[in-house]
């Protein structure tokens, strides 16, 4: 690993402060991603700036309206388990929960996972070519095994997904995400906070240099009952998704009034089509019907490769099944069906 | 370790030569200091700086579990956390789980129910599983097996850990935390 300074902050102003000390500095918060990618060389900051010291990220609160703020630096296992984000966000708590392991999601945090960078082999890989980890070089994922590849979204540069599972319900339930930066403090919509890969995949998110995560809001929704969170991956536990789909809805007289629909292992970002949604899920009767349609178009843009032409089917199918589990527990609860 | 650090002649900082951190940990109930650079992982900070070796390096890139410590009483993947990151913990490795000579019901059981066959992943799994318990989500054999599933066993043992987890769990919670 190539040496780097280490100091520790308590405040987002000394974070900010340390983190122009030096142009290759990185914040560390779980370090679940970050380390592994120091060892591999892939990430090579001069110096890190651990922000586990600052308290005021590690908290869980309900604005009078109903928000929920989640800190950046809370663990994936306390957002999770959380009896507030149970009750009004649980989709997101199964999604977290679909993710990693306990002992991952005891140190991973909020901030970390949305900046946790992509699984493909490629990037890790330094022998091939990538134009994430050095652009300009190629990309041999392409032409080479892509079979956990996007199909949505991607470029000529670059057909790496996004890991995340939390991420696919933080799409799905119009999270936004606080962050600190030269100007103060400003607010991401989720669709905008994550980006497609163009001629420019070394960058996944629209942060700048020096932007600090201070939270994720979750708006109030009417999605508490009728959600669902499906993971497709190669073992029952402990891998990434080849497909996710978090599944929001708000049924009233079997009638869809609102929704959020996400997907992951298909792009570079959480992929969330809200002009589908509203064509052809809000104000259409709640049935399979209605669903294989809505994941017909969502797939017709779709693009494969050699080795995951089985995505576009696959996704289509977790689509209409997510759908269709959300609104049978809706039923099964007596919901406002 | 090969360095490949560029030189950046507007940078003011020394960076070839960060300095070694000073890091107090309480392991297993006695308190130590030891001197580290920031890039030592806890895990080899713990095996080769303190000397507790039960502690074993499985993958070193958090896929194992093999490296799994509480730290304050959480588990955690050592190899994805550097120690300087950690001062002042309290750590229990897998030599603190036992009281001297007299193991743990939860050791006990992994005795009792053959819940390894090389046992290098054993450490891992015996303080993944003392995490579990007092995390308490965990109520059924599949709520278990879901949850331990960030320690794997190439020898496959799991059936024999699931049954020595569940015979440990009541036990456990009734002995000392």
């Amino acid at each position: 690993m190539n040496p780097f300074e280490y100091s520790k902050v308590t405040s987002p102003a000394q974070a900010l402060e340390q983190i122009r000390a030096s142009s290759h500095a990185k914040y560390i918060g779980g370090g679940t991603n970050l380390v592994d990618l120091m060892r591999e060389a892939v990430e090579k900051p001069d110096r890190l700036v651990d922000l586990n010291a600052v308290k005021d990220l590690k908290t869980i609160t309900r604005a009078s309206d109903g928000t929920l703020s989640i800190g950046a630096l809370v663990s994936n296992a306390n957002a999770a388990y959380n009896k507030d984000v149970m009750k009004t966000h649980a989709l997101l708590s199964e999604a977290i929960l679909a993710g990693a392991s306990p002992q991952l999601r005891n140190m991973a945090t909020m901030g970390g996972n949305l900046l946790q960078r992509t699984r493909c082999y490629y990037f890790y890989d330094k022998a091939t070519k990538c134009n994430k980890r050095e652009p300009g070089s190629g990309c041999d994922a392409i032409k080479g095994y892509n079979r956990i590849h996007a199909v949505l979204g991607q470029s000529n540069e670059c057909i790496a997904v996004h890991p995340s599972d939390m991420c696919v319900a933080l799409a799905a339930l119009n999270a936004s995400v606080r962050v600190q930066g030269a100007s103060g403090e400003r607010t991401l919509q989720f669709r905008d906070f994550h980006r497609l890969p163009g001629s420019t995949p070394e960058k996944d998110s629209n942060l700048e240099a020096d932007d600090l995560i201070v939270g994720v809001d979750l708006p109030v929704n009417g999605f508490q009952k009728t959600h669902a969170y499906l993971k497709i991956r190669d073992r029952a536990s402990y891998a990434f998704a080849l497909i996710s789909v978090a599944a929001a809805l708000e049924i009233e007289n079997k009638t869809i009034k609102s929704c959020g629909v996400a997907m992951g292992g298909v792009a570079h970002k959480p992929w969330r089509n809200e002009a589908l949604e509203s064509s052809h899920l809000i104000g259409k009767p709640a049935v399979k019907e209605t669903f294989a349609a809505f994941a017909e178009a969502f797939f017709k843009a779709a693009k494969a490769y050699e080795h995951n032409a089985f995505k576009p089917e696959l996704g289509r199918r977790a689509l209409v099944r997510a759908l269709t589990e959300a609104t049978e527990k809706a039923t099964e609860k007596g919901g406002a069906v | 370790m090969p360095s490949t650090l560029q030189p950046t002649p507007n940078q003011s900082s020394p960076r070839a030569t960060p300095s070694d951190h000073k890091v107090m940990f309480k392991i297993n109930g006695e308190s130590t200091t030891i001197s580290v650079q920031p890039w030592t992982s806890l895990l080899d900070a713990l095996r080769d700086h303190v000397g507790l070796t039960g502690t074993k390096k499985g993958c070193d890139h958090g896929q194992c579990g093999a490296c799994t410590v509480l730290v304050n009483g959480e588990r955690i993947n050592s190899c994805l956390t550097f120690a300087v990151m950690r001062d002042g913990a309290e750590i229990t490795t897998v030599e603190g789980l036992s009281d001297g000579a007299s193991l743990s019901p939860l050791q006990e059981a992994f005795i009792k129910h053959d819940a390894f066959q090389c046992g290098y992943c054993t450490p891992g799994q015996l303080c993944s599983a003392k995490g579990l318990i007092s995390e308490g989500h965990a109520h059924t054999d599949l709520e278990i097996r879901e949850l331990m599933s960030g320690n794997l066993c190439r020898c496959g043992a799991y059936p024999n850990i699931l049954a020595a987890i569940k015979e440990a769990m009541p036990l456990e919670r009734g002995a000392r935390s």
